[in-house]
C-alpha cells in the first residue's frame, strides 16, 4: 500500500469475477470484471435489475461469499470473511422472531464480546436515533414492515460500522412507507448523525439511485458488468419533479434498454435455442400492447411514464419490454417504446386471430419454441419430453436459468397453441395444438 | 430507574414490568409451591432409585393401591431420564449430522433405519450390560429400563432438530454470520430456537410412544434373567398375571391421569411459551393457552428470579470462546476435499461390507436360510394386517374426521380427545381383547390384529380433522355454489384438500402400528397366551426366550420392511401430496 491513507478508498473491488457454483454453462458468469471504489462520505448505488449480480457485489463486499476471482480490500485490507467495519440491512430485514426489538439490536454487540450495560446503553441510543422508542420489548412480528427495517437499520448502525450496506432495503415496503424511511436516513446522514462513514446502496429503483446517491453505478447483466458510472451532482434535498431530475432519470432508463450492437435483443442474453427468456405472462404482453396502442400514448410511450402509470417496477416493465422487442411487436429505443405494425395489428385483433399472430411471431422469433415444434413434428408420435430440451439448454446456461427458459417457452407455447405440455409426465406433445 | 446513569435512558418512562420490584404476589406463591413440590418428589425417586438390589427382594411388587403413586412416580421419572438423555443425544448427534457433510452421510441413513426398528429389541442386548454396569445396586436395571425408554424417543426428536437446521431461513443464516456470531451464540439465538417448536412437538410425541413399551421395559424377562422395577408397568404386568381386573383399570386411570398432570404442568406451558418461536413474521390468529404459563407471566418475584438465572446463563455463555473459527472463508482446495471424501465414502462402504459379511456369516452360523425364509414369510403375513387395518382404520376415521372437521366449533372440543387418546398406550387395553376371544373362542389370528392400530388409528383422525379444518372456506362455498355433492364432492374437493394431511396421519400410524405388532401379536392373561402368526409375535418370542439370533434376524426383516415401506410407497405419496394438493 503505497498510496497515503487519507486517500485510500473505503472499498476497492478490483477486477472481480464470480462464477455460478454449478451448471455446466462455463461461459455463464454471475459478475465479470467489476471494479469499482468507494471513497469515505458518499453514497454509492448499484443499479441493475434483477439477474445482474449485484446483490452478489455486496455479498462478496460484506465477506458472506468468496469472489471466483480478483481482489477486494476494505479499508486497506483484504476480505476474508464478515469483517467488524461493515454492517448490513437486509431486503427481507431478516430479524430474529424470537428476539426483541432491543435484542434483536444488541445481536451484534453480542457478539463482539460487549459487556451487557454498555450493549444495552447503545442499543438504545440506535433504537431512540432510528425513532423506535417505545418498542424496545416488542418483537417483529408485532411491528409493520416499515418499523422492521427500522430496525434492521438500528442493529447495523449499532456496530458503528466504517460501511452501511443496503441490499435492497426498501423494497419489501409500501411506496409511501419506503419514501419516509428514505428522507429519515437522508436527514440523519446529511445531519451527520450516523456513526458511519459511507453507505453502498443496492437498488433496481431508477429514482431511489438519483434521490439518494453521490454516484450510481450502474449494472448490466448476464454476466454482471458494470455499464456506467453517474455521478449525480445535483444538490440535496432532491425534488423528483426537478427537471433536471427527471431528465438524469430518463437517461438511465435509455441506458439500461438500449441494445448493445451484437445482442439479439436489449437485456436478453444468449443466441439461438439458448436465448434466456425471461417468464412473462401473455396477457401482461397483450396488456402492455393495449396500454401502449391506447391514449395518451398512441404507438409509442416513454418508459419512465408507463412505469409511473402502470405502476410497474423496472424489474417487471423491462422483461415484458423486450419480450415485445424480441417477439417484433415492439421496438425499444432511447428509453422510449414503440408499437411495430403487426403489434398494432395484434390490438385489434379477437382472441382467436391473436393466438395465430402470436403463434407466427414466436416460431419466427423464438429459436427454442420453433425448435421444439420441430422435434415433435419430426417424431412418429409427436412427443418428447422437456428433459431432452432442459439438458440442450445446461449446456449454454444455470439450471435455474434453463428451468426458467423452459417454463417461459411452455407458457407462451401452450397460449400460441403451438404444443402441449403435461406437467405430471413432463412431455412435451402436438395433442392439442391449434 | 436510578441504576441506570446515562441521562438520555433516564428521561424514558418506566416498563411497568422493572417498577415492581421483588414483593412475591399471589401467583409467585402457586409457581414456588409448583417448583418446591417438584423438587421434593424429584429427591425422593432419586434416592430410591439407587437403593441396593435386595430391595427389590424384600419390598417385591404388590398390587396395594397405596404403592400406586409411587409406582407412576418411578414410571414417569424413567420417562423424563430418558427424554433428558434423548436431548442430549439429539443436540449432539443432529448437529453433527447438520454441520459436517462426511457425518451425515452415516448419521442420516443410521437414524432412519433406527426409527424403524421395533425398539423392544434393543432391550435383549443391553439389559445383561447394565446390570453388570452397577452391581448390587438397583441402578443397573434402572438403566437398562431408562435405555429402553430411550431407544423409543430418540430417534424421532434428533431427525426434527437435524431438518430444522438444514431449513434455517437464508436470510437469518446470513444476518447471523455478517454479525459475526460465534457458533456458540448461533446456536442459541439462531438454530435453537428455529428448531423449537418441532423439537417439542416430537418430544411430546417421544413421550407418548414411551409409555407403549412401559410394561416391557420395567417388567424385563430376557431369558432367564428377570427384573421387575417399582413402577406402572410391574403392576400392569402382575395385574395380567393375577387376572386381576380392578388392578388393570386402576392402572389405566393412573396413567390417565399423570399424561393428564405433565400435559398440563409441562407441556402445555412449554408450548404456549415456544409459540413466539414459530418462525411466522405475521401474528397468530389462535395462539396455544395454557393456565400454568398465565400464572407464571402474573408472577414477580419468580419472573426476576428467571431473570437473574438468565443473566447468570448470559454471563457464563460470554466466557465461551467468540470466534474458534478463522475469519478466513476459504475452503481448503477442492481437490483435497474431494480426496478425503472418497476416503471417507470408501472406508464407510468397507464398513458396512464388513457388516454384511458378519451379520451373513452369524446367520449361517446359528441359524439356517429357512429361517430367513420363515422370517420374511411372517414379515408378510404382518403387512398384510398393517395395510388391512390402515385401509380400515382410514375407512371409518376420514369421514368421520372430515365430519368434525368442516365444524369448528365440534372439532375445537374434538381435537385435544384425539391427541390424548394417541398418547394413551392402548396396549394396556390388550387383555380385555384375550378375555373376549377366550370367551368367544375367536381365531387369535385375525381378532388380535385390530389391537395394532388400537392406539395408532388416532394419528389419522386429528391429522384428517387438521386437515378439514384448514379447508379453504372459498373452496368451499364454490362446491356448494355449483352444488357438487356425494361421490363427486369426496372425490374432487375434500379428499385432494385433506391428502397431505391424511398422508402425514396414515404415515405415523403405519409406523406406530408395525411397531406394536410386537406387542400385539402375542397377548396373555393370567396363564392364557395367545399368539397370532406374524414377525412381531416371532420377535417377542426370540426375545422371551433370550433367543439372539432370532431377536437380530426378525429386527432385521421388520426394519427392511418398514424403510422399504415408507422410500416405496408414503414418501413418494407424501411429495405427490406435497406438490400437487398443498392448498397454502
Amino acid at each position: 500500500m503505497n498510496a497515503p491513507p487519507q486517500t485510500r478508498p473505503l472499498v476497492e473491488v478490483d477486477q472481480v469475477r464470480q462464477r455460478y457454483p454449478k451448471g455446466s454453462g462455463e461461459n455463464l458468469l454471475v459478475l465479470d470484471g467489476v471494479s469499482l471504489h468507494l471513497a469515505d462520505k458518499e453514497i454509492v448505488s448499484l443499479l441493475g435489475r434483477s439477474g445482474c449480480g449485484k446483490s452478489s457485489l455486496l455479498r462478496i463486499i460484506a465477506g458472506l461469499m468468496p469472489a471466483s476471482e480478483g481482489r477486494v480490500m476494505l479499508d486497506g485490507h483484504p476480505v476474508a470473511g464478515p469483517a467488524a467495519e461493515v454492517a448490513m440491512v437486509f431486503q427481507t430485514f431478516a430479524l430474529f422472531p424470537w428476539l426483541t426489538v432491543q435484542e434483536n439490536v444488541e445481536i451484534g454487540l453480542e457478539a463482539q464480546g460487549v459487556a451487557p450495560a454498555e450493549r444495552r446503553r447503545r442499543a438504545l441510543e440506535a433504537i431512540d436515533l432510528i425513532g423506535l422508542d417505545g418498542y424496545e420489548s416488542a418483537y417483529p412480528k408485532e411491528l409493520s414492515g416499515g418499523m422492521r427495517q427500522r430496525v434492521g437499520l438500528a442493529r447495523a448502525l449499532v456496530v458503528h460500522p466504517k460501511l452501511l450496506l443496503m441490499d435492497e432495503p426498501f423494497s419489501a415496503l409500501d411506496v409511501l412507507t419506503a419514501e419516509t424511511l428514505r428522507t429519515d436516513l437522508l436527514d440523519l446522514w446529511h445531519e451527520g448523525r450516523m456513526p458511519i462513514s459511507s453507505i453502498l446502496l443496492v437498488t433496481h429503483n431508477i429514482e431511489e439511485a438519483v434521490l439518494m446517491s453521490d454516484r450510481i453505478v450502474v449494472l448490466a447483466a448476464n454476466p454482471g458488468r458494470i455499464a456506467a458510472e453517474i455521478t449525480v451532482s445535483l444538490p440535496q434535498p432532491r425534488n423528483r419533479l426537478d427537471p433536471p431530475f427527471r431528465q438524469l432519470v430518463d437517461d438511465i432508463y435509455a441506458l439500461m434498454t438500449q441494445r448493445p450492437a451484437d445482442r439479439h435483443a436489449a437485456g436478453l442474453h444468449g443466441s439461438g435455442i439458448s436465448l434466456l427468456l425471461p417468464r412473462v405472462s401473455t396477457n401482461l404482453l397483450a396488456g402492455l400492447m393495449e396500454a401502449i396502442a391506447a391514449d395518451p400514448y398512441r404507438g409509442r410511450a416513454d418508459l419512465p411514464e408507463l412505469a409511473a402509470t402502470l405502476q410497474m417496477e423496472i424489474d417487471d416493465l423491462f422483461p415484458v419490454a423486450e419480450t415485445l422487442h424480441l417477439l417484433r411487436f415492439a421496438e425499444l429505443a432511447e428509453g422510449d417504446i414503440r408499437l411495430t405494425d403487426p403489434g398494432r395489428r395484434f390490438v385489434d385483433l379477437g382472441p382467436d386471430e391473436r393466438k395465430h399472430l402470436f403463434a407466427q411471431h414466436l416460431m419466427a422469433h423464438v429459436p427454442l419454441a420453433n425448435h421444439i415444434r420441430r422435434v415433435l413434428d419430426e417424431r412418429g408420435n409427436h412427443r418428447a419430453p422437456a428433459s431432452r430440451f432442459r439438458d440442450e439448454l445446461e449446456d449454454h446456461m444455470s439450471e435455474q436459468f434453463a428451468d426458467q427458459t423452459l417454463r417461459a417457452v411452455t407458457a407462451w407455447g401452450r397460449y400460441a397453441e403451438s404444443f402441449a405440455y403435461d406437467e405430471a409426465t413432463g412431455v412435451f406433445s402436438l395433442d392439442n395444438p391449434g | 430507574m436510578a441504576r441506570l446513569s446515562q441521562p438520555r435512558i433516564d428521561q424514558r418512562p418506566p416498563l411497568p414490568l422493572r417498577s415492581e420490584g421483588l414483593r412475591p404476589n399471589p401467583y409467585d406463591l402457586a409457581i414456588f409451591i409448583m417448583v418446591a413440590a417438584a423438587f421434593v418428589v424429584l429427591a425422593h425417586g432419586a434416592r430410591e432409585m439407587a437403593a441396593p438390589v435386595g430391595q427389590l427382594a424384600i419390598h417385591p411388587i404388590t398390587l396395594d393401591p397405596a404403592n400406586l403413586p409411587e409406582y407412576a412416580l418411578r414410571t414417569v421419572l424413567r420417562m423424563f431420564a430418558a427424554i433428558a438423555a434423548s436431548l442430549v443425544f439429539t443436540f449432539v448427534v443432529a448437529t453433527l449430522a447438520a454441520k459436517s457433510r462426511r457425518a451425515e452421510l452415516v448419521i442420516i441413513p443410521a437414524l432412519d433405519i433406527l426409527q424403524s426398528v421395533p425398539v423392544l429389541g434393543f432391550l435383549t442386548f443391553t439389559v445383561v450390560y447394565f446390570l453388570n454396569l452397577f452391581p448390587g445396586s438397583q441402578l443397573g436395571a434402572e438403566c437398562a429400563a431408562i435405555f429402553a425408554i430411550f431407544t423409543a424417543q430418540a430417534w424421532n426428536m434428533a431427525f426434527s432438530f437435524y431438518q430444522s437446521l438444514r431449513t434455517l431461513p437464508p436470510d437469518l443464516d446470513e444476518a447471523a454470520r455478517h454479525f459475526r456470531l460465534s457458533p456458540w451464540l448461533r446456536f442459541w439465538r439462531l438454530e435453537a430456537p428455529f428448531a423449537a417448536p418441532g423439537l417439542i412437538w416430537n418430544t411430546m410425541m417421544s413421550m407418548s410412544g414411551s409409555w407403549f413399551f412401559i410394561v416391557a421395559s420395567e417388567a424385563i424377562t430376557v431369558g432367564n434373567t428377570t427384573v421387575k422395577l417399582p413402577g406402572i408397568g410391574s403392576w400392569l404386568a402382575l395385574a395380567i398375571d393375577q387376572k386381576d381386573v380392578p388392578a388393570v383399570l386402576m392402572a389405566v386411570g393412573t396413567m390417565a391421569l399423570v399424561i393428564l398432570a405433565y400435559d398440563q404442568l409441562l407441556f402445555r406451558p412449554i408450548v404456549a411459551w415456544a409459540d413466539k418461536f414459530r418462525f411466522e413474521q405475521t401474528a397468530a390468529q389462535r395462539r396455544p393457552r395454557s393456565w400454568v404459563y398465565d400464572i407464571w407471566r402474573h408472577t414477580r418475584l419468580m419472573r426476576r428470579l428467571a431473570t437473574l438465572l438468565g443473566a447468570l446463563a448470559g454471563q457464563l455463555s460470554a466466557l465461551m470462546p467468540r470466534r474458534v473459527l478463522p475469519r478466513t472463508i476459504a475452503a481448503p482446495p477442492p481437490a483435497v476435499g474431494r480426496v478425503i471424501d472418497w476416503l471417507w465414502l470408501a472406508l464407510v462402504l468397507a464398513a458396512c461390507a464388513w457388516a454384511l459379511w458378519r451379520i451373513v456369516q452369524f446367520v449361517d452360523v446359528s441359524l439356517g436360510w429357512r429361517d430367513v425364509g420363515q422370517a420374511v414369510e411372517l414379515g408378510l403375513l404382518t403387512l398384510l394386517r398393517v395395510v388391512v387395518l390402515i385401509f380400515l382404520a382410514s375407512l371409518v376415521w376420514v369421514p368421520i374426521g372430515v365430519w368434525i372437521g368442516l365444524r369448528p366449533g365440534i372439532a375445537t372440543r374434538v381435537q385435544p380427545i384425539a391427541q390424548f387418546l394417541a398418547a394413551f398406550p392402548a396396549n394396556v387395553l390388550f387383555p380385555i381383547a384375550v378375555v373376549a376371544i377366550v370367551h368367544w373362542k375367536l381365531d387369535p389370528n385375525v381378532w388380535l390384529s385390530p389391537l395394532m392400530v388400537l392406539g395408532t388409528q388416532w394419528y389419522i383422525l386429528f391429522n384428517v380433522i387438521a386437515g378439514a379444518s384448514a379447508f379453504p372456506t372459498d373452496l368451499r362455498e364454490a362446491a356448494s355454489l355449483f352444488r357438487l355433492r356425494n361421490w363427486q364432492w369426496w372425490r374432487q374437493v375434500i379428499l385432494p384438500g385433506i391428502l397431505p394431511y391424511y398422508v402425514t396421519g396414515a404415515l405415523t400410524a403405519t409406523g406406530g402400528s408395525w411397531n406394536a405388532s410386537i406387542v400385539a401379536e402375542v397377548a396373555s392373561w393370567g396363564d392364557t397366551t395367545l399368539q397370532a402368526a406374524g414377525l412381531g409375535a416371532y420377535i417377542a418370542d426370540a426375545t422371551a426366550k433370550g433367543d439372539y439370533a432370532r431377536v437380530v434376524l426378525g429386527i432385521a426383516v421388520m426394519s427392511v420392511m418398514v424403510t422399504a415401506c415408507n422410500r416405496l410407497v408414503w414418501r413418494p405419496l407424501y411429495r405427490l401430496a406435497e406438490r400437487r394438493f398443498r392448498l397454502t
